[in-house]
């Protein structure tokens, strides 16, 4: 059955039909060709595919597009500032190495990005407690764990 | 093309009666169990019945006796949610341990519930606060409402608007993870409640069940002490690659103790 | 030009892929979509062995959106997947080398074998097909189990009929005999060097198409070595000519050597795209990943170390049984041999070593190498069997590693390998205090009060890396050179573009390599771009695995470099009016000794290619130099580790809760780069130490197939890493004096951990466990002591 949706990702209204059973990353990826979102598993427990949905952290393969009528949805894309610099949690991974392959880099960040939103004050164990739903094969997240706690600055003093 | 169909009711009245007419839907609350179901081939349903309108059966209600948590309150919204935490708080500390940050973003507890997975956290809260599972119907005691394995006392197309929690005097959850899904071990709720020293375990069984051995023990002394040199049968429970049902019958009064540390 | 500015070599500069990965615009093989593109799926078999009696597609062939439906009778014609590496038995006959069919041939051999392809319009479309294939099978008994292999009566392949792949010696018996007649002591120790499956984040994916104009070929494919996929795939299975073929590797999300071989995934799409007429593309969904991406590990041995009444080693001798799975992958058979029982003697100088490898087909996934191949498995048995015999003997673990150190260099060990550099006691020395083993006895009181049992472990690993003298190589059996090849094109403006033979998936070559070539053309960083990964561009390549990227690709630059370097002075000498021999080359300027006539680098590669004023009757235009460069030795990286480990009793649970390393990688370019390597390979060693196992039932289907059930390690399993990179012994045969650092994480941690779980329950009476001590298994362990 075709669903008609309308919602908004990265600030952009989107209106398409989609089938019923369409997940949020399938939609993301193949319909509007935001390849920035991957899929890393098929039971979702990688976190890849994260993005913000109402500004918060959701695994994409595990929402029907069709439930997300009327959302916002932002993926790593629409984080990503227009004039070629970063987000400082994105500047922070880089200059943290926090990370190597890329693969769950996109993930890692929108994750990272909600957990301090929630909980700008951080310690290295809340931020790995927070960083469960997100699976690294590379970096051992000990660079992970240093980026988001030197993101946890930077973005505290960009707040009033 | 896919056969699913996908509706999303505007009143409870209406999502009643979609589910009354369609055995093969499924109600769709966060989504967080059943569409890795959907995904892995093990369900197809006939169609998704998205209660994601029906705001009323979203938020948080507390006052001295009791919290009620709406149907489709997800899990991070009852970890943070400051009247939990003050009446509470060890049902705020399990629902911040559901799953991930991610799960917890869109899971709620009238999914969970009605999913009644074997190693979910909710169901051990439900069965040691004597939680009220309020449907579209009726209330339904905790006590009774998980029936076995993915099964409760719902009827068919029932639906759960609501989770009314009594306060307890005190409580305590204590989850030992199974170290790849996360889900529960074991996992154990205690709780002093005003009709008594309830134990539930969740992770063990089929699904949550009490333990009357500890909820007898614990009667007579409410204190870490009580668990030691309890053993339980391990013939009921569970065997998997993780932990054979001698390790899980260890683990609950290990668990308890702890609860209560 | 900068003149004399601050090297680059060993800063730790933010890499240069990382933007596109930070900002979502990597593309990894399954982001392609090619005009055209239709879609392949895998039926795969439910079963771990069984007879096929018939496959019947009829109905499938007419589910919508159905193209094409093959099954290995249309493949009938075609080669087997290769093994690379021949071993000999130790009487002398060749490994058996069944076929490994593309699509299974009659038989299946292990769950998740590919039975069909579906091609269709969609994947949806291919997947709904292929459930409506119906293939009728007759079920048979399933070999499982590595150790009962050889006796269980029955064949996984009729050639081998007692299930014997080769049985391999290496070592002088007599000798190790002899020795032992006059042991003091010997420790003996059996283990299980646990199966594992890699789980590199992205799925493999392919994407194939075929080119009717002139007949070609393109492979996007996710691997470490498209080059050796093209070679491989072309010249031994589909007999295509091999020019005729591109293979691109583009962005691939992480290896660890499971995107080494050549999979019949990607052969299947390749041959199925000229049948069908479209690009196919197939992308494995993580459930096939952990039932066909090649396994790592799965090792049973028996080991015993004999030692004179001080407590020097006078011989170790072990017996390894190793399982190749259904099939020998590209580099199956190599691995439990040459690249294994080559590296007992560790850090150690044991006169004698005798080991005999028996390899053994079972109805499972294919093994292969995964991070470290073969040395973490050494490594771990060598550490674990040092560990006891100080334990036994009653000598302190790190005297009793110090009295056996090897401290003369270079090295001929009695296993074949000469270790040409390295200081054993540095790295021990300073993982001592890194760690605070000092401090230990403190925290094991305090953790004592929490009813809490600390442990503390040591290893000391040895690698030999740098992937290979090529003869050697040769005269070890391997079928292929272990070169590596460079092109260094510098274009008229003096920008360089360097072509790699090196795959990088995660490892940041873009930057170390670049930071290699900016330094010594002085230039700035921005002004070298590394291409890599894509047949189509770069002249050859044996690809990215056993830690040789930097020490064999990057000597291969360097090669090219000095040839690059050595034009340009005869283009300077020209336009300076000098001779060539008085030209020299510094900073980025070509400048005649001793006087400040110079010509930057920028003009002369303007000089060689608007060759106006030129010697043009000796030498050239053009300013572009190829290399290929064969090590003459392995590199030898080693190190020491310390774990530290908090075991609660009641539940089993156990936490590392500090772990320190010390690395002698050689010279090192980029100490950020190198840290965050050892990181990942130390997490994969705590997860093969704690976490992960891969399990199989007796009818041989895979019971830890998800993330739900194989637990990869996740950032609250991890501790702070204390890593700290030793001075190091540069490399003696290679111009950057580089080792290799990828697999030393994975190689030396897991003894590590145990040896530290065993530490930690040694006052229970424990004295063994085997990996992966989850929570389960340890309580079970003291619970077997305690009763």
């Amino acid at each position: 059955m075709a669903v008609p949706i309308e919602l908004t990702v990265n600030g952009k209204t989107v209106a398409a039909e989609v089938e019923a059973d369409t997940l949020l990353s399938s939609f993301l990826r193949e319909h509007l060709r935001l390849t920035g979102t991957h899929i890393g598993c098929d039971t979702s427990s990688c976190g890849a595919c994260t993005v913000h949905v109402g500004g918060r952290a959701v695994k994409s393969c595990n929402v029907l597009v069709a439930q997300l009528h009327g959302s916002e949805v932002t993926t790593i894309e629409g984080i990503t500032p227009r004039d070629g610099s970063l987000h400082p949690m994105q500047a922070a991974f880089k200059a943290c190495h926090g990370l190597q392959c890329g693969f769950c880099t996109a993930g890692m960040v929108m994750s990272a990005i909600d957990l301090l939103r929630h909980h700008p004050h951080t310690t290295d164990e809340e931020i790995r407690a927070g960083l469960e739903g997100n699976l690294c094969r590379c970096t051992g997240y000990q660079n992970i764990v240093k980026a988001v706690a030197m993101a946890a600055k930077a973005m505290g003093r960009q707040r009033p | 093309m896919s056969a699913m169909a996908y509706h999303r009711p505007s009143s409870l009245a209406e999502a009643a009666k979609l589910a009354a007419g369609d055995p093969d839907a499924r109600i769709l609350a966060g989504g967080q169990s059943i569409l890795p179901s959907m995904k892995l081939g093990l369900l197809a349903p006939s169609a998704f019945i998205d209660l994601a309108a029906l705001g009323e059966l979203r938020g948080i209600r507390a006052d001295r006796k009791s919290v009620t948590v709406g149907a489709m309150t997800t899990h991070a919204a009852v970890a943070a949610s400051p009247e939990v935490m003050a009446a509470i708080p060890s049902l705020a500390k399990l629902a911040a341990g559901i799953g991930d940050p991610q799960v917890r973003n869109r899971g709620t507890i009238g999914g969970s519930l009605a999913n009644s997975d074997p190693a979910a956290d909710y169901p051990a809260a439900v069965l040691a606060l004597n939680a009220t599972i309020r449907t579209n119907r009726r209330a339904l005691p905790a006590d009774g409402f998980f029936k076995g394995l993915f099964e409760t006392a719902l009827a068919p197309g029932e639906i759960i608007t609501a989770v009314e929690f009594p306060v307890p005097n005190t409580a305590s959850y204590v989850k030992f993870p199974q170290p790849a899904s996360r889900f529960a071990l074991v996992g154990v709720f205690v709780a002093q409640t005003s009709t008594g020293v309830r134990v539930a375990v969740t992770g063990a069984g089929p699904c949550a069940f009490r333990v009357k051995v500890l909820e007898d023990a614990l009667a007579r002394r409410y204190a870490p002490q009580a668990c030691e040199g309890i053993s339980l049968p391990s013939g009921d429970l569970n065997t998997d690659i993780h932990a054979s049902a001698e390790y899980r019958a260890h683990l609950i009064p290990v668990l308890a103790q702890r609860a209560l540390a | 030009m900068n003149a004399a500015r601050a090297p680059l070599i060993g800063r730790s500069v933010e890499r240069k892929e990382d933007h596109r990965f930070l900002t979502g615009v990597g593309q990894y093989t399954d982001d392609i979509v090619l005009p055209g593109q239709s879609y392949g799926f895998f039926l795969r078999s439910p079963h771990a062995h069984a007879r096929i009696r018939s496959i019947d597609a009829g109905a499938a062939r007419g589910a919508p959106g159905v193209l094409a439906i093959f099954t290995g009778e249309d493949l009938a014609g075609i080669g087997g997947l290769p093994c690379g590496w021949l071993i000999k038995s130790v009487d002398g006959t060749p490994m058996k080398e069944p076929k490994h069919p593309v699509l299974a041939e009659g038989k299946v051999r292990h769950v998740g074998e590919q039975v069909a392809l579906v091609v269709a319009e969609s994947a949806a479309q291919a997947k709904a097909a292929a459930a409506l294939i119906e293939v009728d099978y007759e079920i048979l008994p399933a070999v499982v189990e590595t150790a009962a292999a050889a006796a269980s009566g029955t064949a996984v392949h009729d050639l081998a009929a007692d299930n014997v792949c080769y049985t391999w010696s290496i070592g002088d018996e007599g000798a190790v005999t002899a020795a032992f007649a006059r042991a003091a002591h010997v420790t003996t120790l059996r283990l299980v060097n646990n199966r594992l499956i890699p789980n590199a984040l992205e799925p493999r994916a392919a994407n194939a198409a075929h080119s009717p104009g002139d007949d070609s070929y393109t492979l996007y494919v996710t691997s470490q070595n498209p080059h050796v996929e093209r070679l491989l795939m072309t010249a031994f299975v589909l007999g295509i000519p091999e020019h005729k073929m591109r293979v691109v590797a583009p962005d691939v999300g992480g290896g660890f050597g499971s995107k080494i071989y050549l999979y019949a995934e990607e052969t299947a799409l390749v041959w199925a795209s000229k049948r069908v007429g479209r690009p196919i593309k197939w992308t494995a969904e993580r459930s096939e990943s952990f039932l066909t991406d090649a396994h790592g590990r799965d090792h049973v041995s028996t080991a015993e170390l004999a030692l004179d009444a001080q407590g020097h080693f006078l011989a170790l001798r072990v017996h390894t049984t190793a399982n190749m799975g259904a099939y020998l992958s590209t580099f199956a058979s190599c691995i439990p041999t040459i690249l294994y029982a080559t590296l007992l003697a560790g850090q150690y100088a044991t006169p004698h070593i005798y080991c005999t490898v028996q390899a053994v087909f079972t109805n499972t996934t294919p093994v292969d190498a995964y991070r470290g191949a073969g040395r973490p498995e050494a490594t771990y048995l060598l550490e674990r069997i040092v560990e006891r015999a100080a334990r036994e003997l009653r000598i302190d673990p790190v005297e009793l590693r110090r009295r056996n150190f090897i401290r003369k260099f270079p090295h001929a060990t009695p296993v074949g390998l000469t270790y040409d550099t390295g200081d054993y006691d540095a790295t021990l020395s300073r993982v001592i205090d890194l760690a605070d083993v000092a401090g230990y006895a403190a925290r094991k009181q305090a953790s004592a009060a929490k009813g809490l049992l600390r442990g503390l472990g040591y290893s000391c690993y040895i690698e030999a890396c740098g992937l290979a003298p090529s003869n050697i190589a040769g005269a070890l059996g391997a079928r292929a050179g272990l070169f590596e090849a460079a092109e260094v094109r510098v274009h008229p403006t003096g920008k360089v573009t360097v072509f790699t033979g090196s795959h990088s998936h995660g490892q940041g070559h873009e930057t170390t390599f670049a930071q290699v070539v900016a330094d010594r053309l002085g230039l700035s960083l921005e002004d070298v771009d590394i291409q890599h990964g894509d047949t189509g561009k770069v002249l050859f390549g044996m690809g990215t695995y056993g830690s040789r990227s930097l020490a064999v690709g990057g000597s291969a630059i360097v090669k090219a470099l000095d040839k690059i370097i050595s034009k340009g002075k005869k283009i300077a000498a020209h336009l300076l009016e000098a001779s060539d021999a008085d030209v020299e080359f510094e900073h980025g300027e070509f400048r005649i000794a001793g006087t400040d006539r110079k010509k930057a680098f920028a003009e002369i590669a303007l000089a060689a290619y608007v060759p106006h004023n030129y010697p043009l009757g000796t030498l050239e235009p053009g300013l572009n130099e190829n290399a290929f460069y064969d090590p003459t030795n392995f590199t030898y990286p080693a190190g020491s580790y310390v774990c530290e480990v908090e075991v609660d009793p009641l539940t089993g649970k156990v936490r590392v809760d500090r772990f320190s390393a010390s690395d002698d990688f050689g010279n090192v370019i980029n100490p950020m780069i190198v840290e965050g390597q050892v990181q990942g390979g130390i997490a994969q060693g705590i997860g093969q130490a704690l976490l992960e196992g891969c399990r199989y039932n007796e009818d041989g289907q895979l019971l830890t197939g998800s993330f739900t059930d194989y637990a990869l390690p996740r950032a609250d399993d991890m501790p702070a890493l204390a890593i700290e990179l030793a001075p190091g012994t540069p490399c003696t045969h290679n111009p950057l004096g580089a080792k290799g650092c990828g697999e030393a994480g994975a190689i030396g941690t897991p003894p590590a951990v145990i040896n530290a779980v065993l530490d930690a329950l040694a006052p229970l009476g424990v004295t063994d466990i085997d990996m992966p001590a989850t929570p389960h298994r340890v309580w079970e362990a003291i619970r077997r002591h305690a009763r």
